[in-house]
């Protein structure tokens, strides 16, 4: 086991001869066992095609060896990196503003291939040296629709402003830049979106 | 050192008196029922302007102090309804000019985790706030209480209650829904709208109206089903939250936290994620005056004081707008 996550458990094994990392959404005892069964077969399957998806948009995510939407278990490439939450920290701001750069243009590529990602959090991408991955897309969609999008890039932001209130200025300016880079004409609707979002939230002040 | 707390944000007027020995010597409620349909702010106001003297008087005579012994007077300042917060705030500055004591204005959602913090003795949980008008998940983190879910339009607790209404069950409706679904057989597919750490309730209120007026269901297999999708969903956002931030204990406050089907919820997930669990006494979860009158007695003891020309109410005060100097 090498994470316990909310939505699944992560578990590295040797599968036929592969390092693999195994995705099992175990079921959930707290949830009726219907509602529990719709959610674990349908966010597996889901799961799994729209990782295909984005990396046929450009954007590295794992490679799948096995799907199983009954057992809700997804068998994929195990990526040796370490988080984005974690990294930031430790580097240099010119370095956090040229990692933004990059992460807010796999966003725009994700967006601009119809794929939201629907948890886009530090947490889930992966630093593996140089290279990006992007994963859990547990509750990714199929969409190009603008709201979604907004909501997309409002969690983000709210994930800098809690988890990287720091810098949270610095990393949305170039996360900005880098999603605007790849979205082109698309993404002042979407960014627009972002901060009506975000307004959305209780109390926020509207100014 | 003894405080004394207006809690007047919504339909409760409470009056709490609390020691910094953390006794709870009264938390009087008394509470608006309207005679139709949910609160109505200015009349909720009327019953608390009405109210508000002998509720004073009946928490002092509780406590059994003397007005002189109150050190500070508390209110909550905000997140609420305009009218009612101004009762309290005013009766609240009436006190404590009259008296000569400082004033201590709270912001009503940091009052639930904080007296829920004394309440159970958890240090630095993550919190589960839900009531008829907050849903939200928090936790410390460098001088803030800082919210990482929300409901993105109304609360938990508001969907709960205007399902009830729409059935006929009392108000507030989480008890009546609880009862009934206690005999429901049969889950009816509802919308289940989570979005990373925040939710949404309005659609699941659509939904479960479209499903009662199709006369398809019975009412307990329509409590059952709003029951187990509505708290599912809390339960998800909170075990994401609880994954994310790691912290060592989980509190479940606000007046929903009533519920055993939900305190079932988060002691499984706490127990998943190797948290202590903590469920908050309804006394103290459901606005109270004693959790403002706590509260207003730490920020003070930490220098705060509310001068009066900023003691004007906010009935949108995010929670994660206030610095908290007491901890850390």
């Amino acid at each position: 086991m090498i994470a316990k996550g909310a939505e699944a458990d992560l578990v590295l094994r040797e599968w036929n001869g592969l390092k693999t990392l195994h995705k099992i959404r175990k079921p959930k005892g707290y949830r009726h066992p219907e509602l529990d069964s719709r959610l674990r077969r349908s966010r597996t399957k889901a799961e799994a095609d729209i990782i295909h998806r984005a990396k046929l948009s450009g954007v590295p995510t794992p490679l799948l060896y096995h799907v199983d939407p009954d057992d809700a278990v997804i068998v994929m490439e195990y990526v040796d990196g370490v988080n984005v939450r974690d990294a930031v920290d430790r580097l240099t701001d010119e370095e956090r503003r040229i990692l933004f750069i990059r992460i807010g243009g796999y966003a725009g590529m994700l967006h601009g291939a119809g794929i939201i990602h629907g948890d886009l959090t530090t947490s889930n991408i992966l630093k593996q040296g140089d290279k990006l991955v992007f994963i859990d897309f547990g509750l990714a969609e199929v969409s190009t629709e603008v709201e979604k999008r907004g909501v997309d890039l409002n969690l983000m932001n709210r994930m800098l402003t809690s988890t990287h209130y720091r810098y949270q200025e610095q990393l949305l300016a170039a996360f900005v830049e880098g999603y605007r880079e790849t979205l082109g004409g698309e993404a002042e609707e979407a960014l627009t979106r972002m901060g009506e979002v975000a307004k959305r939230g209780r109390y926020i002040e509207k100014n | 050192m003894i405080a004394l707390g207006v809690e007047s944000t919504a339909d409760n007027l409470g009056i709490g008196v609390v020691t910094s020995g953390k006794e709870v010597l009264a938390n009087i409620l008394d509470v608006h029922v309207p005679e139709e349909g949910g609160i109505h702010p200015r009349e909720a106001a009327r019953h608390h302007s009405d109210e508000m003297g002998n509720t004073v008087r009946r928490a002092l005579d509780t406590a059994e102090v003397s007005v002189d012994e109150i050190d500070i007077i508390a209110f909550a300042q905000g997140p609420g309804l305009g009218p009612c917060l101004r009762t309290g705030a005013t009766s609240a500055r009436a006190l404590a000019a009259y008296l000569g004591k400082p004033l201590v204005g709270v912001n009503h959602c940091v009052a639930h985790v904080e007296v829920g913090r004394m309440a159970t003795g958890a240090e630095d949980p993550l919190t589960l706030y839900v009531s008829g008008g907050n849903t939200i998940v928090s936790g410390y983190e460098s001088g803030r209480y800082r919210i990482f879910g929300e409901t993105l339009d109304i609360a938990v607790g508001n969907c709960l209650d205007s399902f009830a209404r729409e059935v006929g069950l009392e108000y507030p409706g989480g008890p009546d829904i609880e009862r009934k679904a206690a005999a429901g057989e049969k889950l009816i597919t509802l919308p289940y709208t989570v979005k990373g750490m925040d939710l949404s309730y309005s659609g699941l209120l659509t939904a479960i109206t479209v499903e009662l007026h199709s006369g398809r269901h019975t009412v307990e297999d329509l409590c059952y089903s709003i029951q187990e999708t509505a708290y599912a969903m809390l339960g998800e956002v909170t075990e994401r939250a609880l994954a994310h931030t790691g912290k060592p204990e989980l509190l479940l406050t606000g007046g929903v936290a009533a519920n055993k089907r939900l305190a079932g919820i988060v002691r499984d997930i706490a127990e998943e994620h190797g948290a202590e669990p903590h469920i908050v006494p309804i006394r103290l979860a459901a606005d109270n005056g004693a959790m403002i009158a706590w509260t207003g007695l730490i920020a003070y003891q930490a220098g705060h004081v509310t001068p009066l020309d900023a003691s004007h109410v906010n009935p949108s005060w995010r929670m994660d707008q206030v610095e908290i100097p007491w901890r850390d």
